[in-house]
């Protein structure tokens, strides 16, 4: 087992022989997570600290359930209750979580940059769960972790990504990494809603028009309007988007018999999908991605605070 | 007290000066530039191996005060500048209190009279507040000592404001300077817009959103008549504007700064690094080569460093939340003579032109030049010096420099301002400075 990282921030650090450890590691987990008790005492004895400094329900409580599955001691130290607001500079508040002598820090936050910050201030393992536009690396290898469990494998695969990619931190690790593993990426969105030199991430091919990328694609990752975060009105309306950028079942028709769709959630219905596809019994695969989460997050504590071969 | 400085490379293209000679100085005047000169009674340095210019001028200065002194104030940045090799600084407006009405220039005037340690000009605020909504009053700041109007720090962003500011500083004969930022395209743009923000997840600051102001600045001028003065250009579209407008015979002039020069957006790595978080931002190499190759061919007036310190806890937040700006008065004369005289890209000449001579028309203050009868700031560069840029030697109050580590070549190892050294041999002098 040749895994020699420290920290899970910038997915581009992780080679394919990395990311598909990291990936069977996490299909080992899925049989703890199949019985009735779930729990393993592997990492028994170590803290981790959660610190969501930006409101967070999904991807926190994955984290949470994935340390407490592993036994971890946990910290739930969120930013809107704590030092911020009182006008803690966040040297100051990683320094404060370091005296507390844990193992791990757990770390979103709404400023690109700010795991790598909190890696080099506290000394210990940092897993990034989100900062800003830049990057959030669990999300990737549990969007990993899915296509590769319901098509086989991920080299050679056709993935298209559709929606708001330039404010996107997803799209700013899935992409490298579904190029790390050999996946042809086509991103898809009106200029507005598209970083200014799509390239840099890695994307293959960079299009406006939905109906004819869509044909080509075995896996259609939909991401989500973020309402809240739309600066200056990049299209007219929801409608609209819906009309150009949304997939639903008149589009169906368009799509690979076996074509799945990923989101990353949670899902604006009615906007980027409608019911007939984010509900589709094969091509919405949504829900796997959901617990793929648990599983790829369990991988990746495990992996970066050193746990050994034997995972009981 | 007279002075007798021997030895030294004398260079003034003003008035075609390039020899090893010797400038003798009484009561802060040059007296004599010649050979075998004698004095009675005086101070004599042998300045062997050096080259004397006419004392050097930032005009692109935040000095803090009044307002940010945590951050820097008249006393350490004006001798951050001595220690850099300035003799002359121009400071920004954008203080707190903004420098909008007299009594805010008389303020700094009269403080840096009393502990600078180099001749201080005021820009004052080319509106009320730097809000971009109403005249200031150009004349009160003219009448105590302004020498040019800029809302540094922010564009005007009306076309019709930015037109009856230079409509109306025309009657007083000062240059607009420019500060160039189409708010509407730049929004909360951290660094240049391209591949590096794409990568790092920062939101651009493309630069169309400074070349549409240029661009709009310079039909302005023509429409005008008003000097205006882009300030720290950046980008290699901005620069042609400026080649055009001149070309047309637009009273346009310009100025490039060192880290626009010699850094990129690529110098920002995945650390996130603040201080090379600068306003315009860094941007491409192509945009790099296009700034030196305009000091190169005459397009760029001047060198200047926006020297904008902050505080070391400002500049370790969140890359977002952080300040805009590096210092750099520090560094110039280093980055300058080692990368562009030193290299043969630009004559000692040139560099006289753009960091002494082509200031001071700008700002419309004296002349200094190496003859008899002009007042004796010079500067003394030791150009083979080698030396490594590091926080602990600075003047400054403030560490934020986007050279530190670098290896540099050539440095100012004394000033002298009105025939009084503020700087010897490297070390500031406790002389109370002579105006």
């Amino acid at each position: 087992m040749a895994f020699d990282h420290k920290h899970l921030i910038d997915i581009r650090e992780y080679s394919e022989e990395d990311i598909t450890l990291l990936l069977d590691t996490a299909e080992r987990f899925k049989a703890i997570n199949e019985r009735r008790i779930k729990k393993v005492p592997v990492l028994k004895g170590f803290t981790v600290v959660n610190m969501f400094n930006e409101p967070s329900t999904r991807t926190r409580s994955s984290f949470e359930i994935a340390e407490k599955r592993l036994s971890c001691d946990t910290l739930n130290f969120g930013g809107s209750s704590t030092s911020t607001v009182k006008g803690e500079s966040l040297d100051d508040t990683v320094e404060t979580l370091s005296a507390y002598k844990i193992d791990m820090i757990v770390v979103r936050d709404k400023h690109a940059g700010v795991p790598y910050k909190v890696a080099q201030k506290s000394g210990v393992s940092v897993i990034d769960a989100g900062d800003g536009k830049h990057q959030h690396p669990t999300q990737a290898l549990l969007d990993l972790y899915t296509i590769r469990e319901e098509k086989g494998r991920i080299d050679g695969l056709r993935v298209g990504v559709v929606g708001d990619i330039g404010h996107s931190r997803v799209c700013g690790s899935l992409v490298p990494a579904l190029k790390t593993m050999g996946a042809h990426v086509t991103l898809i969105a009106p200029q507005t809603l598209m970083p200014p030199v799509p390239e840099a991430l890695g994307a293959d091919a960079v299009t406006s028009n939905l109906d004819e990328a869509l044909p080509e694609l075995d896996v259609v990752y939909m991401l989500r309007i973020q309402q809240e975060r739309l600066e200056g009105a990049p299209f007219p309306s929801l409608r609209e988007y819906s009309m150009l950028f949304g997939l639903n079942e008149r589009r169906d028709k368009l799509m690979r018999p076996d074509a799945i769709v990923c989101h990353p959630g949670p899902i604006n219905r009615g906007v980027e999908l409608d019911a007939f596809m984010a509900d589709h019994p094969t091509r919405s695969v949504i829900l796997d991605q959901v617990y793929a989460g648990v599983l790829v997050r369990m991988a990746a504590l495990y992996l970066l605070l050193g746990g050994n071969e034997d995972m009981e | 007290m007279a002075l007798l400085l021997k030895n030294a490379r004398v260079i003034d293209p003003q008035v075609g000066l390039d020899e090893v000679c010797e400038v003798l100085v009484r009561d802060g005047k040059i007296v004599e530039v010649g050979h075998g000169l004698q004095m009675e009674k005086g101070v004599e340095r042998d300045l062997s191996g050096k080259v004397l210019v006419p004392g050097l001028v930032d005009m692109h200065v935040h000095l803090r005060d009044p307002g940010q002194e945590y951050k820097e104030d008249i006393e350490t940045g004006t001798r951050a500048a001595a220690h850099g090799g300035f003799t002359d600084i121009c400071c920004m407006p954008n203080t707190n209190p903004i420098i909008d009405t007299g009594s805010v220039v008389e303020y700094v005037r009269t403080k840096a009279a009393e502990v600078g340690k180099c001749r201080v000009h005021v820009s004052g605020a080319c509106t009320a507040g730097e809000k971009g909504e109403a005249l200031s009053e150009m004349g009160d700041m003219v009448a105590h000592g302004a020498v040019m109007f800029t809302d540094d720090g922010r564009g005007v962003q009306n076309a019709g404001m930015m037109r009856r500011v230079m409509d109306y500083a025309v009657q007083f004969g000062k240059a607009v300077s420019s500060h160039c930022q189409d708010e509407s395209i730049v929004g909360k743009g951290q660094i240049n817009e391209g591949a590096v923000s794409t990568r790092l997840g920062l939101l651009g600051w493309p630069a169309a959103g400074e070349e549409i102001q240029i661009g709009r600045d310079i039909e302005l001028s023509k429409l005008t008549g008003c000097h205006i003065h882009v300030q720290h250009l950046s980008s290699a579209h901005g620069l042609d504007l400026v080649r055009r407008g001149k070309e047309d015979g637009a009273p346009v002039t310009c100025e490039v700064t060192p880290h626009h020069m010699f850094l990129t957006e690529e110098s920002i790595g995945d650390d996130y690094n603040t201080n090379f978080k600068v306003n315009p931002p860094l941007r491409t190499a192509e945009d790099a080569e296009a700034v030196i190759a305009g000091v190169i061919d005459g397009t760029v007036d001047c060198i200047v460093t926006d020297h904008a310190p902050h505080a070391d806890h400002e500049k370790a937040r969140e890359f977002e939340l952080a300040p805009f700006g590096m210092t750099g008065i520090e560094t110039s004369v280093g980055v300058v003579v080692g990368n562009l005289v030193n290299t043969g890209k630009i004559t000692w000449q040139r560099m006289v032109e753009l960091m002494s001579v082509n200031p001071r028309k700008i700002l419309g203050i004296d002349r200094v030049a190496i003859e008899p009868g002009c007042q004796a700031d010079f500067t003394i560069i030791d150009p083979e010096l080698k030396w490594t840029v590091s926080v602990d030697e600075f003047e400054s109050r403030s560490n934020n420099s986007g050279f530190i580590g670098w290896e540099l070549t050539g440095r100012a190892t004394d000033v002298y301002v009105g025939g009084y050294a503020t700087m010897e041999d490297g070390k500031l002098t406790d002389e109370p400075i002579h105006l």
